[in-house]
């Protein structure tokens, strides 16, 4: 997608095509001569492997869909009429449901890969936002899948969740009766999530080409966070190496991923989802999936419910800003030794919220919640921006083929 | 630099393991005792003598209270089940009426059970069985993967790897064989969260019989039971792992040729700008 295809078709009709539509121009300028940095490490595979998920939980999705019934009445039954009498049911179920966990792995991965290398900042900031967006509208996707098998989590989840609405001033309530079709969640519920359900991926789909699109103008950021300055001496075709190296990353994401599918199937979700939902008896703890768990400790870190509905969002939203937060001239945290400590602290500091929204909101957890949420923010708003400022980079290399031959020798040394 | 690292990773921890300490003063639950079972781990495969066991007790006991709505007779059948034969599942289907029609007149009407009907409750409707019992028993279709209990932490975190994934069937076991302590109150049990279940210790010795020489022990016959639950939850169980076998082995043998065609391919990549 950048500059002029240098395509040429080598078949009569592949030129007769090429010049009324140059589609195959376009998936060889993409895919096949498009300059990749030389120094790219494995955490740059993720990309790949997020859209492979992609097409996976797409198809398993597709098919789940041809047998299952969404109405309160019969959808938690025909999840078991998936799991017994369905020809490899109980596999499409298992990936689709284990499948929505190692994508929110993939993404957490690939974003945690950009905020240590700087991959958000100029000029890269519209394609971060769209991986924001895309962020987006996964969890709103994986929380209304979560909702359809119509089991106590689902139902109880659905109800906590469609509740914050209810904590916006004056018009919340009638928000919250909105989305609900109704006066609780019920089957006009079910109904419009399992409609937006299959919906939203598609939608992820169509800003998933914007983001491959922004990468392709802007170019892919690097470990050692300097742009490409000769092509000839900095990058390497994509194809071969990058697809190889790709083809080989996620084929040991989906060993990882075939674990979960085939050995521990429902580690990752709730025992209470096997039991049908029921309005009239509330779990004594609900917990929503493990990826929204750090965003749900914030929630309750909170002691207002609209404040905590705040935080929460703006726990997300706040990503959207970070290319302007950001002041330091130097990208990568390997040049960064500072920022690194911060960054790990991060890190540590999004692992204990998750841990800490699967726990009882009560004494030292709600405490520990609160510190946690402050660093959580405070690394954002207070951190990136001074540490920009005041923090002394180490020397950057003076370009990328510099930086690998540097490598090159170190090790040999 | 990697000392403050560290050193922020380990007030986590600490953090992390004293705050369950805080937190656990409500009351004295048991943790489940955890058992044997021959379907756990990668090659996992039901016991068919204890399935057909299991199924006998459920039948005889289980089944008075409990219903069974996912279950068909047919699956008694299926290959990695308690595999009765065919006739046995026809004998046995047949024992049971199950409501059909309307018929030519309009009616419904009873008639006896085919393998392709789903086992019938005792009660029409969970309502039903709460006025009768005192309170509505649970569905037993898929209740061995609708118990767990906590293994906190770090136990949790290990559980996925070693590929722990009984916490229904330990709970269930240690429920009914080991819970009913209290010779005054049938309805106490240490395992129950509140120690108070509704259910009245449902087994005793000698209660069922078996043909098989096995032992007729409370024991025996709850550890036949959660085994048949298993099954009866994940009729699947032995078809999953057998393909994660296959699975595995083939994306293994993918990967280890993927990794050898990019070194090579890479090995040229550095061969040619840096010489």
């Amino acid at each position: 997608m950048s500059g002029h295809s240098t395509y040429v078709p080598k078949s009569a009709i592949g030129r007769w095509f090429e010049s009324r539509l140059p589609i195959m121009g376009l998936i060889h300028s993409s895919f096949v001569a498009y300059p990749t940095p030389r120094n790219l490490n494995y955490w740059w595979t993720f990309g790949g492997i997020l859209s492979v998920m992609l097409v996976v939980q797409i198809l398993t999705g597709i098919v789940l869909v041809m047998h299952y019934t969404p109405h309160v009445d019969y959808a938690f039954n025909s999840v078991e009429h998936i799991m017994r009498d369905v020809n490899w049911g109980w596999m499409l179920r298992y990936t689709h449901a284990n499948g929505a966990s190692m994508f929110f792995v993939a993404v957490y991965i690939h974003m945690l890969r950009g905020l240590y290398y700087g991959s958000y900042k100029a000029p890269r900031e519209v394609l971060w936002i769209l991986g924001v967006i895309i962020y987006l509208l996964m969890m709103a996707t994986g929380f209304m899948g979560y909702v359809l098998p119509w089991g106590q989590m689902s139902f109880w989840g659905a109800t906590v969740i469609t509740n914050l609405f209810s904590a916006i001033p004056l018009v919340g309530e009638s928000i919250t009766t909105w989305l609900w079709g109704g006066y609780s969640v019920d089957n006009p519920t079910l109904n419009r999530f399992f409609s937006l359900h299959y919906l939203l991926p598609f939608m992820i789909a169509g800003v998933v080409v914007l983001h491959v699109w922004a990468l392709h103008v802007v170019g892919q950021n690097n470990p050692d966070g300097v742009e490409v300055k000769n092509v000839a001496r900095d990058t390497l075709p994509f194809t071969p190496y990058a697809t190889i190296k790709d083809g080989f990353a996620m084929v040991c994401f989906m060993i990882f991923f075939a674990w979960w599918v085939f050995y521990v199937p429902n580690y990752l979700g709730h025992a209470d989802n096997y039991i049908e939902a029921n309005p009239l008896s509330t779990p004594s703890h609900i917990v929503p999936e493990w990826y929204y768990l750090p965003f749900y400790a914030i929630l309750r870190a909170v002691p207002s419910k609209l404040g905590g509905v705040m935080a929460m969002f703006s726990a997300i939203l706040v990503l959207c800003f970070l290319p302007w937060l950001d002041t330091s001239r130097v990208r990568s945290a390997k040049y960064r030794p500072v920022y690194k400590v911060f960054f790990w602290l991060f890190v540590a500091t999004a692992v204990g919220l998750g841990y800490l929204g699967a726990m009882p909101a009560e004494g030292g957890y709600v405490l520990a919640s609160r510190l946690l949420a402050v660093y959580y923010f405070a690394f954002f708003l207070v951190v990136m921006p001074l540490l920009g400022l005041f923090e002394t980079p180490r020397a950057v290399p003076a370009s990328i083929a510099d930086a690998v031959l540097k490598n090159a020798h170190s090790a040999k040394a | 630099m990697i000392r403050l690292k560290t050193l922020g990773l380990a007030a986590l921890l600490a953090a992390a393991t004293a705050l369950p300490a805080a937190a656990q003063h409500e009351h004295e639950t048991k943790t489940p005792v955890r058992q044997s079972w021959s379907f756990a781990g990668p090659f996992g495969t039901f016991d068919r003598g204890e399935l057909q066991r299991g199924f006998h007790v459920f039948r005889e006991v289980c089944s008075n209270c409990h219903s069974a709505k996912a279950l068909a007779f047919r699956n008694l059948a299926q290959p990695g089940g308690p595999e009765f034969s065919e006739a046995q599942v026809r004998a046995l289907a047949a024992e049971y009426k199950v409501q059909d029609g309307p018929g030519d007149d309009g009616k419904m009407f009873e008639r006896p059970a085919r393998p392709a009907d789903h086992f019938p409750s005792n009660y029409p409707n969970p309502e039903a069985a709460k006025a009768v019992l005192g309170a509505a028993p649970p569905d037993m279709s898929v209740l061995a993967k609708a118990r767990s209990y906590s293994r906190g932490f770090p136990l949790f975190l290990v559980d996925p790897f070693i590929q722990y994934q009984e916490h229904g069937v330990d709970y269930i076991y240690s429920l009914i064989a080991l819970g009913y302590t209290d010779d005054k109150d049938p309805n106490a049990n240490q395992y129950f969260p509140g120690g108070h279940i509704a259910m009245a210790k449902p087994l005793s010795d000698g209660q069922v019989e078996y043909t098989d020489g096995s032992p007729e022990t409370v024991e025996q016959y709850t550890h036949d039971v959660a085994a048949y639950l298993m099954w009866m939850a994940e009729p699947k169980l032995e078809e999953r792992k057998k393909t994660g076998f296959k699975v595995m082995a083939f994306l293994i043998l993918f990967a280890g040729l993927l990794f050898f065609a990019k070194k090579r391919v890479w090995a040229k990549a550095h061969g040619q700008d840096h010489a």
